[in-house]
């Protein structure tokens, strides 16, 4: 009520003042574009198509043209174009591939549904923020060559997330494995009772 | 009679006839602000340094803003300030009042005897004009002083809204 | 008269410069034009070096309320961002000057000339070291004050000519603002010409340069009375040039931007070089009358010229008023005028009564000097006190219900 406040005030930000030339915690901006922040691991700018080689990256492309990532959209966004002929996947299973695969990142709003719903892990966020380009219609819609990162680059830029989606696809591939090997093992040992029971000659 | 002095009376003179011709009261008060500028430069011409900017300070800077306040406050609206015939004879008495006015003041101003001998003017500075007011004019002092604060409290007093006719509008 | 220490030829070479280069530069030009020729320079002088000061006071105030709010201020043209002033006068100059159809045209161009052109002619009287005023006259403090209310004119021909009802509006509520801490502006340093018995201000500040026991500066600041009035002076000088926290006319979030709305290009430039130019008379004067002016604080330092003193004071009050805006929120118009009539006039009326105890105190001798300081102690802090209590009351001290203690 006699000023003290004011006198306090004005203590704390010639505190502020003087600190901010040698004290970083009382200095907090972080001056772009030579000092470069990290965003945390959760971050996410716009998704991007995960592939497991780096030599032939559209041919080991995660995606089997499921078209759920397309109609869960809610900002329709995503194009997606089958395609007619199938291929082997990780698994040695048959599956189709998108021969196109167009995310208009002008209408994208980063909502993390489409990575949600993928039941392949094989879309998922990137966390690329400088991705001002010059003109608005042409570079705007990402393709699928624009789209197509490798699971190092995914490795590298969410760690964790990289770490259990890879475990979890090795923990699936080994029950597939282990399945397909029993089923293998069974159908040999039918086939060898087969055999055994086979030579008796019709009369 | 020199060319500051000339041209100090021409500006005043000029201007304050200029602001009493035209029909915008606002342009009519910076005008009048104007005429109270060549008064402080007739000031300044015969070294009357402190009475100079005490009527800069009065009149500039405070008088001006009442009289602006005035002149918004009771606007009046342009349509009402048409020229019609009688504002044409209202013209003609108010030159002919003035004229003769000023003829009377002429008269008496030229036909005053001046003393025979030359009188040593008294020195105009402040520490001089400070102690004639607080010695010699003391009681004058005080007087104009307890006036103006009674005018002041007179023109409060009659714009306060009183409780009663709050109540019964 | 004979008092003044006015310049000597075995000064040291440094006080001396000033004079000597205008010397040098009239020195080609005949007899008669002389006084003409040094008056043309030290106009010219002061309007150089005072608009250069503004230009850099707009970049020293960005830089320093960058600093306390944990950024850096303009840094990216120039080094430290020192050619930021000059690239806002190229964006200022090159804007459209628009002007409103209905508006008073005349007005609306005569207002910021007249704001800055007021503004201008205050520095003529201010000392800026030993011999160097530009216009030495004996009522100088009398003619700063006049000449500065003309600035209230220009405030109101801004609002009015905008053709504006919010224009007008706010123009009125800031010359409300101006006139009302015009009053204990003018109280506060009028006991320094009780002390000093003149307004001459070379007097003034060439009576503040004792030193008493070798160290004390004779400065109107280290007295009671000249503390109160020192401090009510700076207050006043905040308002007066409308800056934090009195900045209310030209918030951009009161009444859009108050009278300078219709205001764009070179004339809202104009504008802002008045109210800085304002600020640092106020501040030049504050030195003059309070602190000293020219004079050194210590008897050694007296090698150092006078006027790297009055710049060194300048630039901490500008400094100063540059930490104030960066820490106090703006004031409402009622809070306003509320401060300035119940609080600032009574404190700078009491200051009067208390001068005039210290002079008519003088000849008790050196004996009741502390019963002296004791009553006048009193003097300053009871009503000080009283008065805060009678400010705040009605107002509860905030208690915050959402944040956990």
């Amino acid at each position: 009520m006699y000023g003290f406040g004011l006198i306090r005030g004005l203590i704390v930000t010639g505190k502020n003042f003087v600190q901010s030339f040698y004290n970083p915690s009382r200095y907090t901006t972080q001056e772009y574009p030579e000092v470069k922040s990290t965003p945390p691991e959760a971050y996410r700018s716009f998704p991007f198509l995960v592939t497991d080689s780096e030599t032939d990256p559209l041919g080991a492309l995660r995606c089997v043209a499921c078209l759920t990532c397309e109609k869960e959209c809610p900002a329709q966004c995503i194009f997606i174009e089958k395609s007619k002929d199938k291929k082997p996947d990780a698994n040695g299973r048959l599956q189709f591939y998108p021969t196109q695969f167009i995310i208009d990142s002008s209408v994208c709003m980063s909502c993390q549904i489409c990575v949600e719903v993928c039941p392949f892990d094989s879309i998922k966020m990137d966390k690329v923020f400088e991705v001002a380009v010059s003109s608005r219609f042409e570079n705007l819609l990402l393709t699928r060559d624009k789209l197509t990162k490798s699971n190092q680059y995914f490795h590298l830029i969410s760690p964790s997330e990289a770490q259990e989606v890879d475990d979890r696809l090795a923990a699936e591939r080994k029950v597939a494995q282990e399945k397909a090997a029993a089923q293998a093992k069974a159908k040999a040992e039918a086939a060898a009772l087969a055999a055994q029971v086979k030579p008796v000659p019709a009369p | 009679m020199n060319a500051t002095l000339l041209i100090t009376i021409g500006v005043t003179l000029i201007s304050s006839a200029v602001a009493l011709s035209l029909r915008n009261l606002i342009h009519s008060v910076l005008l009048l602000v104007i005429t109270w500028i060549g008064i402080c430069a007739f000031y300044l011409i015969f070294n009357a340094e402190f009475i100079a900017f005490t009527q800069l300070l009065v009149y500039v800077g405070a008088i001006s803003m009442v009289a602006l306040f005035a002149v918004l406050l009771t606007r009046v609206a342009p349509s009402t300030n048409q020229r019609n015939k009688q504002s044409v004879t209202r013209f003609i008495y108010a030159l002919i009042t003035g004229l003769s006015l000023f003829s009377l003041m002429a008269f008496a101003v030229l036909h005053t005897d001046s003393p025979k001998e030359k009188v040593e003017a008294l020195p105009a500075t402040v520490y001089s004009i400070g102690k004639e007011l607080t010695e010699e004019y003391a009681p004058a002092l005080m007087i104009t002083g307890s006036l103006l604060t009674l005018a002041i409290l007179g023109s409060v007093l009659l714009a306060a809204h009183s409780p009663q006719s709050k109540e019964n509008s | 008269m004979s008092m003044l220490p006015i310049l000597q030829t075995q000064d040291p070479y440094l006080e001396r410069l000033p004079l000597l280069l205008r010397e040098a530069f009239t020195h080609y030009l005949p007899e008669p034009w002389h006084t003409l020729s040094n008056q043309l320079i030290s106009i010219v002088v002061i309007l150089s070096v005072f608009g250069l000061l503004f230009a850099i006071l707009t970049l020293a105030e960005r830089k320093i309320l960058g600093h306390v709010q944990n950024r850096p201020g303009p840094n990216r043209t120039g080094f430290f961002g020192m050619l930021q002033p000059f690239a806002d006068g190229i964006k200022m100059l090159t804007k459209e000057d628009i002007v409103p159809v209905a508006a008073d045209h005349v007005l609306h161009l005569l207002a910021p000339v007249s704001l800055l052109a007021a503004s201008i002619l205050t520095f003529a009287v201010i000392p800026y070291g030993k011999n160097l005023v530009a216009l030495d006259i004996n009522t100088a403090a009398l003619y700063f004050f006049a000449v500065g209310s003309a600035t209230e004119l220009s405030v109101f021909m801004a609002g009015w000519s905008s053709n504006n009802k919010y224009s007008l509006l706010a123009a009125m509520r800031a010359l409300a603002q101006l006139i009302s801490y015009e009053l204990p502006l003018i109280i506060s340093w009028i006991p320094v010409v009780m002390v000093a018995s003149t307004l001459s201000l070379t007097r003034i500040v060439s009576l503040q340069s004792g030193y008493s026991f070798g160290v004390l500066p004779h400065w109107y600041v280290f007295t009671p009375w000249g503390f109160v009035a020192f401090a009510l002076f700076m207050v006043s000088a905040l308002a007066e040039s409308n800056r934090s926290p009195f900045d209310l006319p030209e918030a951009e979030s009161e009444l859009i931007a108050g009278h300078l709305t219709e205001y764009s290009g070179f004339k809202y430039a104009l504008f802002f070089m008045a109210e800085y130019f304002g600020m640092t008379a106020l501040s030049g004067m504050a030195v003059s009358l309070f602190l000293g002016g020219w004079n050194a604080p210590s008897p050694y330092l007296t090698f150092i010229p006078s006027y790297l003193w009055f710049a060194v004071k300048l630039l901490s009050l500008l400094a100063g008023f540059m930490w104030i805006r960066a820490t106090f929120p703006r004031l409402r118009i009622d809070q306003l005028t509320r401060f300035a009539w119940k609080f600032l006039v009574p404190l700078s009326l009491i200051n009067l009564v208390t001068t005039a105890f210290w002079i008519l105190s003088q000849n008790w001798g050196h004996l009741y000097f502390i019963p002296r300081l004791i009553i006048t102690l009193i003097l300053i802090v009871v009503p000080y006190i009283l008065l805060s209590k009678k400010l705040g009351r009605g107002y509860a001290v905030r208690t915050y219900s959402y944040a956990p203690q």
